[in-house]
């Protein structure tokens, strides 16, 4: 996670979260604009798992993670104002207009991009941490995933090879219920996904993805774990979307999920719990809140602004970097 | 079959060194020791590297050099494996896959296509895939439909990814060091019928371009252009074309993707007729994009329509008894050449060509060869 020396240690939890959700608030009320002219899949109600993982990484550990990617790539420390500055196109953004909201990288923070074929940077994440194994460099890579993913074939070549070569890796498996429109129990049986992985092989657990706390604990044994040489993890964190699939709307309307369900786990929104636990014990002040959404509103107004004015990319900017030069 | 090197050294485009007289596979064995032990990041990986058949000899012997940690087998995830591979190559790995057959690329195509081709300019350049994928292709002794495919059109039509196919043992050991040290990612073909083709090879390291054509035979009438294995076919048709009158020029184009359109630009101005010979299929191939590409940047050159030689638009059947129909060889490459030359092809003509070029068996790579792979 990010140096951010401007907020209390027992605040970065909420303040990532916090983060997090605000910037894509901010996506969603401005993607109407049309500006930001790509596809956007936003991790609203699930930033636990960005957040309580990457507080349990160091700076020097990689990640990996697919299309719906903001949370991860700015809990690892990616930059904000090159990330919205790649959603709008520009020639500033992380990608220099090449990527968009599927395709993020930062690697001086560690975020080693993120790519939309779900399962596509599965095997390259277990390739970096073979990479690390045979340099012995102490890094541990993390993997960020979903449930639809663990039906892809790739994935479980790739934790056979980890659990083969004993990897430094953590998979993240978040486990919102859903592919876009279809629900778990139409795609896979009744049997645990992180069963699965431990016949794999690897150590597997299963936990609440809407405790932070709960996350950061138990990702910080398992990249512990992966760092002595124990051999790959697999964390399954269940949680769930609030959004649409992709896009910037709330699209309960269309009745594909339980309204019971969709307001049974909106009650346990991550970001109100961690509110809730600092409260009890008397670490939160309603000051406090209120001093960390005026830094992340500052954040994002200037992030914005940045990108806004930043230059499109010249058109012979587009023929560059097919090889190497 | 006579598949020696031309005699005229002054076509001979290596560079000088103390020479030894190699088979293929012996030159690609040389090759990936040379690049293991030129750089520690280099690993190989592929089914049966470390197995007693050493992928035909290729990678024998290199497990006991290099040790199991750079240089091991893989379990039957193409796809997976391929994937791993991109990762451990922008992680700052070289590794070098290899497949004893380029069918089984069909099971990685996600990770080829989507990742090793794209990471470097989806991300603007943070991150280079230096990775080859050795890529054999089957002939003969019934490899049939899916053992025997030749698939370059399919690399070659996606940007971001080079595609070489060598002929000759000193191309095979240049090009493959040159693919190694490249920092993008290169799918490097095999034909598995240059695996026993003899040529002298330069001893050491050295790297040979991985987009330029090479002159194996200056010519004046007419412009042979061959891939990979077809250009033994079209030496040996020359050598027949010549006794007939008929001067032909043959390059070994080498790459696929770039391919040198030039250097066959070059030719056909002094010859004005092109014929290209192509080990894969017809349709929407390589030799139809050469000739494409011929035409529209040299059409005032052309004497002839151009025309190719290549595989049928069929999958390739098992039984021997079609191997030599389904195959063409010197004697169809040499049959099309004296068309486009403005020769009629009758039963006398036939008959000559046939008696010029030797026959070779159309299902196995050598008299030599007793099966089963």
């Amino acid at each position: 996670m990010p140096e951010t020396t401007a907020i209390d240690t027992e605040h970065k939890l909420l303040y990532h979260m916090l983060r997090v959700r605000r910037i894509e608030e901010a996506l969603a009320s401005r993607y109407a604009e049309q500006e930001m002219r790509c596809p956007m899949h936003l991790c609203i109600g699930q930033e636990a798992s960005a957040v309580g993982v990457s507080a349990a990484l160091t700076q020097n550990d990689h990640v990996f993670s697919g299309h719906r990617a903001h949370g991860h790539y700015l809990a690892k420390g990616g930059d904000l104002p090159r990330m919205i500055a790649e959603l709008y196109g520009r020639v500033t953004g992380c990608c220099q207009g090449r990527g968009g909201s599927m395709h993020l990288i930062d690697t001086a923070a560690g975020f080693m991009g993120s790519t939309p074929i779900v399962g596509g940077t599965v095997p390259v994440a277990v390739g970096a941490a073979w990479a690390s194994k045979l340099r012995n460099d102490g890094r541990v890579i993390a993997l960020f995933f979903g449930d639809g993913c663990f039906e892809e074939g790739v994935l479980h070549e790739s934790m056979n090879f980890a659990a083969l070569h004993r990897l430094p890796i953590l998979f993240i498996c978040e486990n919102n219920a859903y592919a876009v429109y279809t629900g778990l129990d139409q795609r896979q049986p009744q049997r645990p996904i992180h069963g699965i992985a431990r016949a794999h092989g690897l150590q597997a657990e299963e936990q609440d993805g809407n405790d932070v706390r709960v996350v950061h604990a138990a990702a910080s044994e398992a990249v512990q774990r992966a760092r002595a040489g124990d051999g790959p993890q697999f964390l399954e964190l269940r949680t769930w979307r609030w959004r649409e699939h992709c896009g910037p709307e709330i699209d309960d309307h269309l009745g594909y999920r339980d309204p019971e369900a969709q307001a049974a786990w909106q009650a346990r929104c991550p970001i109100q719990r961690e509110q809730d636990y600092l409260r009890r014990h008397n670490l939160l002040t309603d000051d406090q809140l209120q001093h960390l959404e005026q830094l992340i509103q500052q954040e994002i107004d200037d992030a914005f602004d940045s990108a806004t004015a930043a230059p499109l990319p010249p058109v012979e900017n587009m023929y560059g970097h097919l090889h190497a030069q | 079959m006579d598949t020696s090197m031309p005699n005229n050294p002054s076509l001979d485009t290596s560079p000088l060194a103390d020479c030894r007289e190699q088979s293929g596979a012996e030159a690609l064995n040389d090759a990936l020791g040379l690049c293991l032990q030129r750089d520690a990041n280099t690993l190989l990986i592929g089914e049966g590297v470390p197995d007693p058949m050493g992928i035909f000899g290729t990678t024998a012997g290199l497990r006991e050099r290099f040790g199991a940690e750079r240089v091991l087998d893989m379990p039957l995830s193409e796809n997976g494996l391929t994937g791993i591979c991109v990762g451990a190559a922008i992680s700052g790995m070289r590794p070098i896959m290899v497949h004893q057959r380029i069918d089984f690329t069909l099971l990685a195509m996600d990770q080829l296509i989507n990742n090793a081709a794209k990471w470097r300019y989806m991300f603007a350049g943070q991150a280079s895939v230096p990775l080859v994928v050795r890529c054999i292709v089957g002939r003969g002794w019934g490899q049939g439909p899916q053992h025997a495919q030749s698939l370059q059109a399919l690399f070659a039509h996606i940007p971001g990814l080079k595609v070489v196919m060598p002929a000759f043992p000193d191309d095979a050991k240049g090009m493959f060091c040159a693919a190694v040290a490249d920092d993008d990612p290169v799918i490097f073909i095999e034909h598995r019928w240059i695996h026993p083709v003899r040529g002298e090879v330069p001893d050491g390291y050295y790297e040979t371009p991985l987009d330029k054509a090479r002159l194996r035979r200056e010519g004046r009438h007419i412009t042979i252009a061959a891939f990979s294995f077809m250009t033994i076919e079209a030496l040996r048709a020359a050598r027949a074309l010549a006794r007939l009158g008929v001067e032909a020029e043959v390059i070994d184009m080498r790459s696929v993707s770039p391919l040198d359109v030039p250097a066959v630009l070059r030719s056909v101005a002094r010859t004005g007729r092109l014929l290209v010979a192509d080990t894969g299929h017809q349709s929407f191939g390589v030799a139809g994009e050469l000739i494409s590409r011929v035409v529209r940047q040299g059409f005032d050159h052309l004497k002839a329509a151009p025309a190719s030689v290549t595989l049928p638009d069929l999958p390739c059947p098992t039984s021997h008894a079609w191997a030599g129909h389904y195959y063409p060889g010197a004697v169809t490459i040499a049959e099309q050449a004296l068309r486009l030359c403005g020769r009629s092809i009758d039963d006398a003509a036939r008959c000559e060509l046939n008696t010029l070029i030797p026959a070779t068996p159309p299902d196995i790579p050598n008299p030599e060869y007793r099966g089963p792979f």
